[in-house]
């Protein structure tokens, strides 16, 4: 279970400071929860909260009841929070089987590292060797991304926009991913995602707006108000 | 041969002992052993220090190791070896100097590789520079590699210097008839104050000739990098150089690309970037349990494996 507590972010901007996550308590159970809403809104440096890239002004986070706030990068995943980059990073000379191996934080037979790729619809055998530089597509690379997620296997995974950059469609197959993720896995899952086909299979749904919680509860209570706009609007009033 | 020679053979060769094939064993200056086939001879000079090494037309699938070992500090040495390859053959060159100083002056290695390739003749030369020794005398390299490729030669030359190498300049000048390719992979690691200049410059004489010349390089601490890549395009050919390097601490990298075309048909490319380790990589590392100084570890291995 991971809680937010009094959590606000704030970045220095030349009059005063701009705040980007506004005093958010949110706690979240095993299962499947997409948060979504405007561009803008937090929903990416909520991420980064959570994954310890960036640490919160104000407030505190806590993992199954242990505070985790001023944690560094590598404690956070090793204490079990996996992250999936909205923008892949290219890594030049490391291979795909290289980087699903340090998900994996064990050995792997290239068998092993195979089927983490064949869990997101990549032909395995074209990929293991390769390269992850400039050769591999963006949709290629978002695959993989998610692979080292499940390769981790951790009991908090959080992806950021999985659909961005990934074309219809492969999309159909990403859908697919999560489903199957949603069947076997006991873990908390977070995506965030602008997506109608991912907010359906949610078992809950969060609405950030403006660095505010707009809106949360299970699917049928939030999701049918989603697109009509009002949310949208109001952040612009 | 000792311990430390065992270990600095290892290092530059891969070899615990005196390799299978063709081998020519320098070491202290002396000659440490000799092999020699039905195809591929060793000859030492009359006229200065170094051997020939003259590989018959046809010799197929054959090797020749030419270790170099050094580990009596203040040796300073001028070899020149040349290779005489001739047509059709495919064959597999390792050269490699190790330089072990635990005294306090400079141990000194120049060698002046020759290589003439004959026509249709596939060459890979591997070449493998390392230092180690805990003296405060300097441990110098100074390689030139002269290549000349007769028609339709291919040439692959694979040179690495990871550690322990003080001061290094590199020349490398190649001159390719019709047809010919060379292909340059350049690996180079520095640290503390080491300094290493490596200049390549590559004639395409030749109709159809094509080279590729790829540097990667880590600075680290306080060392200092030159890189020159010069591609003269004198006929209807291709070339291609790329320098790519990483830069840390207090390092510095200076990539001087230079290509000219001197033929309208000659179609040259440089890249060269510089630049520190991203700091998102690390990051995407970190979040897969990696400590920064292993992420870092991690990008430094893959970028110069």
């Amino acid at each position: 279970m991971l809680e937010l507590r009094n959590v606000s972010y704030q970045v220095p901007e030349e009059n005063k400071d701009k705040e980007i996550i506004k005093n958010i308590n949110l706690t979240l159970e095993d299962g499947f929860t997409v948060i979504t809403g405007p561009n803008g809104g937090g929903k990416s440096t909520l991420a980064k909260l959570i994954a310890g890239i960036i640490k919160p002004t104000s407030g505190s986070i806590l993992l199954d009841g242990k505070d985790i706030t001023n944690m560094d990068i590598t404690e956070h995943a090793k204490l079990g929070i996996s992250y999936a980059f909205q923008q892949p990073v290219r890594f030049k000379g490391i291979t795909v089987k290289d980087l699903i191996t340090l998900a994996a934080g064990k050995s792997l037979t290239t068998g092993e590292a195979c089927h983490y790729l064949s869990e997101v619809g990549l032909c395995a055998r074209d990929y293991i060797g390769r390269e992850v530089n400039a050769s591999l597509s963006g949709g290629e690379l978002k695959r993989i991304e998610i692979a080292m997620v499940i390769a981790r296997g951790t009991k908090v995974s959080v992806f950021d926009e999985p659909e961005a950059g990934i074309d219809l469609w492969s999309f159909q197959n990403l859908i697919q991913v999560f489903d199957k993720m949603r069947e076997r896995t006991k873990g908390t899952i977070l995506i965030i995602s602008h997506q109608e086909r991912i907010l359906n299979i949610a078992d809950r749904i969060v609405v950030l707006t403006d660095g505010e919680i707009a809106g949360s509860g299970s699917k049928d209570e939030i999701y049918p108000g989603l697109f009509t706009g009002e949310s949208v609007c109001s952040a612009l009033v | 041969m000792d311990n430390i020679q065992r270990t600095l053979l290892e290092q530059v060769a891969g070899l615990h002992e005196v390799p299978e094939g063709a081998y020519n064993l320098r070491i202290n200056g002396q000659a440490g052993g000799r092999g020699t086939t039905a195809n591929i001879d060793i000859v030492t000079k009359g006229d200065k220090p170094g051997i020939d090494i003259i590989i018959k037309p046809g010799t197929v699938k054959e090797s020749v190791h030419i270790p170099v070992l050094l580990s009596q500090t203040g040796l300073k040495e001028l070899v020149y070896n040349d290779f005489i390859i001739g047509e059709n053959c495919d064959v597999t060159i390792i050269a490699g100097c190790g330089i072990h100083n635990a005294g306090d002056q400079a141990s000194e290695h120049s060698g002046i590789h020759t290589f003439h390739v004959g026509k249709n003749s596939k060459v890979r030369y591997v070449e493998k520079h390392y230092g180690q020794g805990d003296g405060s005398g300097e441990r110098i390299m100074n390689p030139s590699t002269v290549i000349d490729l007769a028609e339709d030669a291919y040439m692959e030359m694979d040179t690495v210097q990871i550690k322990g190498v003080d001061s290094t300049r590199r020349s490398t000048k190649a001159v390719l008839a019709d047809g010919a390719t060379l292909l340059i992979k350049e690996k180079l690691m520095t640290h503390g104050k080491q300094t290493a200049e490596t200049s390549f410059e590559v004639e395409l004489n030749g109709k159809g000739s094509g080279t590729n010349v790829i540097s990667r390089s880590v600075a680290r601490d306080d060392s200092k990098q030159v890189f020159l890549a010069k591609i003269n395009g004198n006929n209807l050919c291709s070339g291609h150089s790329e320098c790519d390097a990483i830069i840390m601490d207090r390092a510095s990298v200076q990539a001087i690309p230079e290509i000219t075309a001197n033929h309208v048909d000659a179609a040259l490319i440089h890249e060269a970037a510089i630049g520190k380790i991203a700091g998102e990589q690390l990051v995407k590392l970190m979040t897969l349990g990696l400590t920064e100084a292993e992420a870092e570890a991690q990008i430094v291995d893959g970028f110069l494996k």
